[in-house]
């Protein structure tokens, strides 16, 4: 696809893409949002370079393979489950600490987070792997 | 209302089955669709109606307030949503490989594994 | 106890995300691969061992209290069930690093692997419905990649069928969930064993029963549901049939059997009348396949489905020493079935083909595998002193008290026609001579050694189970204790309550 109009627009809405989606991700902290849905707009984001441009410019700009994404998401998603053994709390159990010197006030900080961010890369992984896969099949 | 989602979840149930037992491999992934969208809007419709608010904590406050939605059903069509996702996906290369492999989308052709 | 009732969930799970990590890396791979497998093993025997000790261990994830948050149950019959998986995890490893061809293995086959032990475990060790369905989609999505790596046109055409039938199932079992929660309003397994219980509705109950029947009756291939079985288990590597053959089923066989000793237990002379009913056609539909049958393999995936009626007849007959039974002969099978597959792929290495009519003159050139290959086949058809041999006489005896003698006819016919299946492929591919000349696809060279050594541990263990049958068979009562007493599950999850 070559049209003028999109490639043009591409370059600046995949910026705003991926800023949208950090944005979904920190607010899914306690509202609506998350990691999944962060992670949705940002393979829209890809998928919108892989239209505009082709998968090869797509691939360059993610930088890493979608399966290792996949494998580090679960990684570090499963990984956030494994600190609340150092207190002696189930796996999973949330652990959290606050930061009093956040710009704005003290902030909340704490392992679903880490989960969510997880959850992001995971879901980032698995759409470019099928769109990449498929866009890359004609 | 619960009238009408359950005709909407007969008629999805209907329409999949109907397309599953055509002979073509593409009407068969559409009915597979058609059944995970009817199972999950069946979740959604057996869970029953509690009101229309979504169940969030409003600001200020240190619990919901009824009337509010049931979340968990929702959770789970979420979940089912993803997955079906997922599955349709993998459904949707493998129909198409094995078009390219076996020449042929009718699955009455595709008789070599059978007995 | 924080940790170790998903250790053998989060073992497999770091294991397949570190190799998708290191994608190209197929040497890495294969390392983790079978180091993994051996890890988790260890996990399962140690969970098993606390099990034992302390009897049902509860995991709350996150500390959330029972009802409410996911909660992990592993209950004797589930610790069981875990340990002989990752046996078999073990074993397919190991043996894939001999017997794997390097396309497969670059396109992720260890992972994927690791995914569906990890499924299996996930949905021995789940003690909530609904999580039990996410188990089952990620054991299924990873088996149905397993059975279509590689590409070929019959594993095309097998896998549609594998995966149409499969995902049917898990629509149906999907609305069953959705039922139930409109039903009871709760999906945590031991709440809803207290729930169902005051639901004033036998009709919806039977209803229910009836749709988890079908849901779990496809996924463990029981007569009428069976036809995806035998249609596509021949047609993927040997060691992506063995894997599929020793644990999906059963995977079916633990749902049944957990669901219909815990939720519907309210009018047992229509549902379980109807399994055991189902039990006794499965078994002689599956073994006649069998009958019919002339390659190595399918004649193994036939009576697969003749076994699956063992273990539902177990759970059909429903008394403890019937359930005892059921325990006994799927870890027997697991082990004997997996075992038997792994043997014919050393038979397919060595002489290049699975048609009996072309083998022959194994028995000559490889005696050891034909021993190997024995020790299994007569375990299967239950011959004493063999393990399959206590199970089957469990299961018959647990009929004969509870005089369902047409059950047991059909038990014990099956079991004869097993050894005729079992004598055909012996007599076959091991006893006559040769049929081909020499040179033609055979190979001289013995397989090395990543081969064998799985199929002669999981030898061991049918031999080991045969000949200390007697504290085996004590460990599958208490389990089948367990199951029998709802009470010691719920309490155990809900902590004190009703």
């Amino acid at each position: 696809m070559s049209s003028l109009i999109l490639r043009t627009a591409t370059r600046f809405v995949f910026p705003l893409l991926l800023l949208f989606s950090v944005f979904l991700l920190v607010r899914g902290h306690n509202e609506p949002g998350g990691g999944f849905a962060g992670g949705l707009v940002a393979s829209a984001a890809f998928s919108l370079v892989v239209i505009a441009y082709g998968t090869d410019v797509a691939r360059k700009s993610l930088r890493a393979r979608p399966v290792s994404l996949i494998g580090a998401g679960l990684l570090v998603a499963a990984g956030s489950g494994l600190w609340a053994l150092l207190r002696g709390e189930p796996f999973l159990t949330g652990q959290w600490t606050t930061i009093e010197r956040f710009p704005g006030g003290p902030a909340d900080l704490g392992t679903p987070l880490l989960f969510d961010i997880g959850v992001l890369l995971t879901v980032l992984g698995v759409v470019l792997n099928i769109v990449f896969s498929f866009a890359e099949e004609e | 209302m619960e009238t009408v989602l359950a005709v909407v979840v007969g008629g999805l149930y209907a329409a999949g089955i109907y397309l599953m037992l055509r002979r073509s491999l593409v009407k068969l992934l559409f009915g597979l669709a058609l059944m995970s969208h009817a199972a999950n809007l069946l979740i959604f419709t057996a869970a029953g109606f509690h009101g229309e608010a979504p169940p969030l904590v409003p600001e200020g406050s240190r619990a919901l307030l009824p009337p509010y939605a049931d979340p968990l059903p929702q959770a789970l069509i979420l979940t089912a949503i993803v997955i079906s996702f997922a599955v349709l996906a993998f459904g949707l290369a493998l129909f198409r490989r094995a078009y390219s492999e076996v020449g042929t989308d009718d699955l009455d052709q595709m008789k070599a594994t059978d007995t | 106890m924080n940790l170790l009732p998903v250790l053998p969930i989060l073992i497999p799970l770091f294991t397949a995300s570190s190799m998708l990590v290191a994608w190209r890396s197929r040497r890495l791979h294969r390392v983790l691969g079978a180091a993994g497998a051996l890890c988790n093993l260890a996990a399962a025997i140690a969970l098993f061992a606390a099990v034992e000790r302390e009897g049902i261990v509860v995991l709350r994830l996150g500390n959330w209290p029972a009802p409410f948050g996911i909660v992990f149950v592993a209950d004797l019959f589930a610790a069981i069930l875990v340990a002989a998986s990752a046996v078999v995890g073990a074993a397919v490893a190991v043996y894939s690093l001999g017997g794997m061809d390097p396309e497969r293995e670059s396109f992720g086959y260890y992972p994927l692997l690791h995914i569906l032990l990890m499924g299996v475990s996930g949905a021995f060790l789940s003690g909530d419905i609904f999580n039990l369905y996410v188990w089952f989609e990620v054991m299924l999505i990873a088996s149905f990649v397993l059975l279509a790596l590689g590409g070929e046109k019959e594993q095309m055409e097998g896998a549609i069928k594998y995966v149409t039938l499969n995902l049917v199932s898990s629509a149906i079992f999907l609305a069953a969930v959705g039922i139930l929660y409109g039903t009871a309003g709760t999906l945590n397994l031991a709440d809803l064993a207290v729930k169902l219980r005051e639901v004033d509705n036998p009709g919806l109950l039977n209803a229910l029963a009836m749709l988890f029947l079908v849901a779990f009756g496809i996924k463990a291939a029981i007569f009428p549901l069976f036809f995806w079985l035998p249609a596509s288990y021949h047609t993927p590597h040997v060691a992506v049939s063995a894997v599929l053959a020793g644990l999906l089923t059963k995977v079916g066989v633990y749902a049944l059997i957990r669901v219909f000793t815990l939720l519907f237990v309210r009018d047992p002379a229509f549902t379980h009348g109807l399994i055991l009913g189902l039990a006794g056609v499965t078994m002689i539909t599956g073994v006649l396949g069998a009958a019919a049958q002339s390659d190595f393999r399918r004649i193994l995936s036939f009576h697969i489905v003749s076994q699956i009626g063992y273990m539902v007849m177990g759970l059909g007959l429903l008394s403890p020493l019937a359930l005892a039974g059921a325990i006994y002969f799927t870890v027997h099978n697991i082990m004997a079935k997996t075992n038997l597959f792994l043997v014919s792929g050393i038979v397919q290495r060595d002489s290049g083909r699975l048609s009996l009519a072309d083998l022959g003159g194994l028995y000559k050139d490889r005696p050891a595998l034909s021993a190997l290959f024995l020790i299994p086949a007569l375990s299967l058809a239950g011959v004493p002193p063999l393990s399959g041999f206590f199970g089957k006489l469990a299961l018959v005896r647990a009929g004969l008290e509870l005089r369902s003698y047409p059950i047991v006819a059909a038990a014990l016919a099956v079991s004869l026609l097993t050894l005729f299946s079992m004598t055909k492929i012996w007599a076959e591919a091991f006893w006559k001579p040769s049929p081909m000349p020499e040179a033609e696809g055979r190979r001289r060279d013995p397989a090395p050694a990543t081969l064998y050594a799985p199929v002669i541990a999981m030898a061991a263990v049918t031999v080991a189970m045969g000949l200390w049958a007697e504290p085996a068979f004590a460990l599958a009562q208490r389990a089948a204790a367990q199951l029998s007493d709802p009470a010691g599950y719920i309490r155990a999850v809900l902590g004190g309550g009703p």
